[in-house]
């Protein structure tokens, strides 16, 4: 049978780029469907009725969801080449931690960089700055947080960078002046032609983020 | 053979599903009361970021999230698998363990607040309930199928512990007429024999989850 693979996917979900740049990496042909969220497809529902959200991958007509869960699947199936995950039990380990951390802490607090003022907003900020130091401790000297190439913990926090611009502008911040060896790991990861290709241009996320910024906050 | 250590609290479901974990395939351990209110200089070593239990050591190497820490045991210790072998059954498995793990909180939240925030979290818990009897389990006796898996373990929090905070706050949520295959799932998980033998005391978690909430409900007036 054909090897059929689908992405339900919204542009600039950072969520959606981790699977466009796992896809890109292993050379998986797909198709792209753009999805409007204030007016999900019927597929969309049919295939994540739990949680209703993006990014779905569709590999012979059957979903699976969750960014990081479908990075991990397209590992297993696609491993022939490019492997994301480390081979060895507690590296894998090491990398599903940092990855989960990532999900845990950086949307949450980036969030409250753009779409809060006051007091919300200087705690998120002060709460962002310190996971990306964390993150940063973690990285050290390596040039990725895989090691010598570029994996699966790069490419969980890699698809933030491209909001970052909309945070610094949004929550009038300097990144890279708070965690410079943050920019200069996602300007190496951004030499990889899967993460080049991926990312959508920061100036447009940028007007998509103060788009949604006026739902939260009246200026 | 290079030494386990296991770091935990009594009262953890957290804990319980890396004990069920480690017994479910036969590996012997040795475990670690740690205090929360005084964590060892050896816990904040191995877990400096999160500071939180359960923290698995294997050879001295620190592995810290239960889920984490089961795939960790899955990949090291092959036999009784946890995990189907299907990649697609193995992503559906994870997709699971995901839900639980962001809408269990709602669990705690029930034993931990009053008035409308309780209303909420006990509106929240029984859609989690819902979406599992309906779409989780289908007909089968485990979520694993005929053993239990990682989905289990991971519900486990649901077998044993939601029942003592029903009984705190005088609630009944889990009932067999509302939930009939869940409730045929909770008491089916408790029969296992790893299961039945590793189950923190149910006295003595009531009357400590008892007590930690007239600390909590106090300290927020």
């Amino acid at each position: 049978m054909a090897n059929e693979v689908v992405l339900l996917d919204f542009w600039p979900s950072m969520f959606g780029m981790r699977v466009r740049i796992a896809l890109a990496e292993k050379g998986i042909k797909y198709e792209y469907k753009e999805e409007d969220l204030k007016n999900k497809s019927p597929l969309l529902l049919e295939m994540n009725p739990i949680n209703k959200k993006i990014p779905v991958l569709i590999h012979n007509g059957k979903p699976v969801c969750e960014s990081l869960i479908i990075v991990q699947y397209i590992d297993e199936v696609w491993n022939d080449k490019s492997p994301l995950l480390p081979s060895e039990p507690y590296q894998r380990a090491q990398a599903r931690f940092w990855a989960d951390f990532v999900d845990k802490k950086v949307y949450g607090a980036s969030r409250k960089v753009w779409s809060t003022t006051g007091e919300e907003e200087e705690a998120g900020k002060k709460e962002f700055f310190e996971i990306l130091k964390t993150l940063e401790v973690e990285l050290g000297d390596k040039p990725y947080f895989g090691g010598e190439t570029f994996g699966y913990v790069d490419l969980s926090f890699i698809t933030f960078y491209s909001w970052f611009h909309a945070y610094e502008v949004l929550g009038n911040i300097n990144i890279e002046a708070e965690c410079p060896k943050i920019i200069a790991w996602a300007k190496r990861c951004l030499q990889k032609e899967s993460v080049a290709k991926t990312l959508p241009d920061q100036k447009k996320v940028y007007e998509f983020v103060a788009q949604m910024r006026k739902r939260f906050v009246s200026e | 053979m290079a030494e386990v250590k296991l770091h935990g609290i009594w009262f953890s479901p957290f804990l319980y599903r890396v004990i069920w974990a480690l017994k479910l395939k036969g590996i012997s351990y040795e475990y670690i009361e740690e205090d929360l209110s005084n964590k060892s200089p050896l816990l904040l070593q191995y877990n400096p970021v999160h500071k939180k239990i359960p923290v698995l050591v294997h050879s001295r190497k620190p592995i810290c999230e239960s889920m984490i820490i089961i795939e960790y045991i899955e990949e090291k210790w092959p036999q009784t698998p946890l995990l189907p072998s299907d990649p697609y059954e193995r992503a559906k498995a994870r997709f699971w363990v995901k839900f639980v793990e962001e809408k269990a909180p709602a669990i705690w939240s029930l034993y931990r607040s009053t008035g409308e925030e309780q209303k909420k979290a006990l509106k929240d818990s029984s859609e989690m309930l819902k979406i599992l009897e309906e779409q989780g389990l289908g007909e089968k006796k485990f979520f694993g199928g005929d053993t239990i898996g990682i989905v289990d373990i991971a519900f486990g929090v649901i077998a044993h512990w939601f029942g003592v905070f029903e009984e705190i706050v005088e609630v009944k949520v889990l009932e067999a007429h509302a939930f009939p295959r869940l409730h045929a799932w909770k008491e089916n998980f408790e029969e296992v024999p790893v299961i039945k033998e590793n189950l923190p005391d149910r006295d003595k978690m009531l009357d400590y989850f008892k007590k930690r909430r007239m600390e909590i409900l106090s300290a927020s007036q």
